[in-house]
């Protein structure tokens, strides 16, 4: 059997000083006006953000310096990330390009895609999406029917994705496609590549979500070409690719702190003397994120370590993502609300948001099914 | 994993397989002491593990007795461990000398209060409290209380002062100890001491909670892969599979919440985190046992089947030291009184 381990990972001095800076910088830039935390997450829009983030070093912190990086710690990258979720500042444009996308280039990446996408990624002037997701393949990843075929000096993609976010206002996707007919081990045959969406062959169609915002996209490829240099490893090697970049992508604070302003606020609103079942549900919301917290700091820790806790990351992630789903279900009994679409309305806005997106954490990432699945085979079930 | 640590592990696992067959935990749970047991942990130290060496510790720090303690719930032991370790504790923590033999510890419950009374030639202890765990089998106990407005700490004799013997779910003895002028063996101040036993006996509650957890899940894979219904081994099917992610769920985040506890109370329970643990593994202990035994099905409802001696511990230590609620409100309120910008400084900084 699996015993899941997650061992306790001390924060050096270095990350609690890096810890002050951050906190420093978002204070200055709320009073600026430049952004209202209880309005952002991850999933906000705010290159100017992303920019000045980029100036200051908070972008691809582990990366080499030749690449623009910094050399940081996994564990100072993962401080720098919760301060920002915590603080709510508009992170979203490179979020996919910092977390996943140049880490994975930095990895797999060709000498020239290393040169010339890493810096500006780490500039905060480069963005990227996530090209995983077809009409027909979502959970099933490996059944990718999105074609690259092999021309001159490179290969022609044909196919959909969708579901991807930011695509409109990104430069860059890594895609997944197939690249060999599919054979007995279904996962065999994919290839991923970088995809610079400013070249001609693509086409960006918006799909509005449930609330009316436009994150979502359809990604049409006819015939676009992609040089041999922007494939990611060798071709075939698409799935083990994806199933690395995917631990990246499940074990952050991310994973837990999408309702965190929610939290916040509706403390603020019970105010500092609340009744026996006010201060019961604040009382277990905190013993949940002080838990979640801890276990997700040690995925960091493995991280740094280089290891790849694939289940341990899928684990944080299926209950982070019930936390965070958790909070505007209690707090709607807790503080009468109707909750509002409706801009500048403070506490009901910030409720109706949260319930509004609030399907979507368990879905993102990886459904709670799949990971379910995952974690049930690392306790030997499958 | 230290190489000292998995030595330990290994000797306390040896002594709990060899002590603790189904024969001795049924003869415990009918009221008689399991002395065979309690001899095997004392040869070996685990009832002084928690002690600071200059207190007659065993040498071993605090997270290693406390990895001891979880191992013991791990396998059922029934013995009163988690109270011989309290009491010892705070009997060092005031700087009195800890006897031999098993402890215990009162009051338990938040409503009771023993007093200490001040008379010549000595001071005395009066006073109810109730379902003190062990305390029928235990020659002494470690009591708490204030005198004058002062935390005392005093060492008691239970000699003649049980009145009667409940059990809680698991058949462990919880006693009902009344003292009226008993004589005080001895007494000494300790800051906050009732706040300190109560909140260290959380802390263990926690950490033995946990030890069952992890018995509970590995109960369900032996039994997921053995049991074949539909012409296949129940852990196959999905429903399952989903059913027991989750326990594995409960049962790593109430080990990130216990450890995190036994890390900041090496020296005096740390509030925040005690409260933290106490919610955090009290919640899972219920929810986990339910997903238990809806995997177990009829055969985990028998007295046969061993998994009843982990759920049973795991619906009565919840609610000892104070419940899920208590733990939380008390938490609940320590965040709003410092309000809402102060969480996340607060929280960082763990």
């Amino acid at each position: 059997m699996h015993e899941f381990r997650f061992e306790p990972v001390r924060l050096p001095a270095a990350a609690e000083a890096l810890r002050g800076e951050v906190r420093a910088f978002i204070a200055e830039e709320v009073a600026k006006g430049a952004f209202t935390p209880s309005r952002n997450s991850w999933s906000s829009y705010d290159p100017d953000f992303s920019r000045k983030c980029g100036e200051r070093g908070y972008i691809g912190m582990r990366w080499p310096k030749q690449y623009g990086g910094h050399e940081r710690s996994a564990l100072e990258r993962y401080v720098v990330t919760e301060e920002m979720l915590a603080g709510g500042a508009p992170v979203g444009a490179h979020w996919v390009a910092d977390r996943q996308s140049g880490q994975q280039i930095l990895r797999y990446g060709s000498d020239r895609a290393k040169r010339t996408i890493l810096p500006k990624i780490a500039a905060g002037v480069c963005f990227f999406g996530i090209g995983m997701s077809e009409p027909d393949s979502g959970s099933d990843l490996a059944a990718v029917r999105t074609r690259a075929t092999r021309v001159e000096g490179g290969w022609n993609i044909s196919g959909t994705k969708v579901w991807t976010s930011g695509a409109h206002q990104s430069n860059y996707l890594i895609a997944l496609a197939r690249t060999s007919p599919k054979e007995e081990d279904r996962h065999a045959g994919m290839t991923q590549f970088i995809v610079d969406l400013s070249h001609p062959g693509v086409s960006v169609r918006p799909i509005h979500n449930l609330y009316g915002g436009h994150d979502f996209n359809e990604v049409v490829f006819d015939r676009f070409f992609v040089a041999d240099d922007m494939v990611m490893g060798e071709a075939g090697m698409g799935w083990k690719l994806v199933t690395g970049e995917l631990a990246f992508e499940r074990s952050g604070p991310d994973r837990f702190l999408s309702t965190y302003q929610l939290l916040v606020e509706s403390i603020r609103v019970i105010g500092p003397d609340p009744d026996e079942r006010c201060a019961n549900e604040i009382g277990r919301f905190v013993a949940h994120l002080a838990t979640l917290r801890r276990m997700s700091t040690s995925v960091a820790g493995m991280l740094e370590r280089g290891a790849q806790p694939i289940v341990e990351a899928a684990l944080v992630k299926d209950i982070g993502t019930a936390f965070e789903r958790e909070i505007p279900e209690t707090f709607r009994h807790l503080i009468p609300t109707e909750p509002t679409l409706g801009d500048g309305a403070g506490y009901a806005e910030l409720l109706g948001m949260s319930i509004l997106r609030a399907p979507g954490f368990t879905i993102r990432g990886g459904t709670r099914e799949i990971l379910r699945g995952m974690i049930a085979r690392g306790l030997g079930m499958r | 994993m230290s190489e000292m640590r998995n030595d330990l592990l290994k000797t306390v696992d040896r002594i709990f397989d060899e002590h603790c067959p189904k024969p001795a935990r049924e003869s415990a749970e009918a009221g008689e002491w399991p002395d065979a047991l309690w001899r095997a942990l004392e040869e070996v130290g685990l009832d002084r593990a928690a002690l600071p060496e200059e207190a007659g510790g065993s040498g071993l720090d605090f997270e290693d007795a406390m990895l001891a303690l979880r191992r013991s719930a791990y396998h059922g032991a029934p013995v009163p461990l988690a109270e011989t370790m309290l009491a010892g504790r705070l009997l060092a923590a005031a700087g009195l000398a800890v006897p031999p033999g098993a402890l215990t510890v009162a009051p338990v419950q938040t409503s009771d209060r023993l007093r200490f009374v001040q008379g010549a030639p000595a001071t005395t202890l009066s006073g109810t409290a109730h379902r003190v765990p062990w305390g029928n089998l235990c020659a002494h106990a470690v009591v708490a209380g204030e005198l004058d407005g002062k935390g005392m700490v005093g060492l008691v004799s239970t000699s003649g002062a049980a009145r009667g013997v409940d059990k809680n779910l698991a058949g462990e003895p919880r006693a009902l100890l009344e003292f009226d002028a008993t004589a005080l063996i001895a007494l000494a101040p300790l800051k906050d001491a009732r706040a300190r036993l109560e909140a260290e006996g959380a802390l263990y509650r926690s950490v033995q909670m946990t030890g069952a957890l992890e018995r509970s899940l590995q109960y369900c894979l032996q039994y997921a892969n053995e049991r074949v219904q539909f012409g296949r081994p129940i852990a196959k099917f999905q429903a399952i599979q989903h059913m027991l992610a989750v326990l594995a769920g409960q049962v790593a985040a109430s080990s990130a919440a216990a450890d995190a506890a036994v890390e900041a109370s090496r020296l005096a329970p740390d509030e925040f985190a005690v409260s933290v643990a106490k919610s955090r593994v009290g919640e899972a202990a219920g929810k986990g046992a339910e997903i238990a035994h809806q995997v177990h099905g009829a055969m985990g409802y028998t007295r046969e089947h061993n998994l009843h001696y982990s759920t049973r511990r795991l619906w009565s230590w919840r609610d000892e030291f104070g419940n899920e609620s208590y733990w939380q409100s008390r938490l609940g309120r320590a965040v709003a009184a410092n309000g809402a910008d102060a969480l996340w400084p607060m929280l960082s900084r763990r």
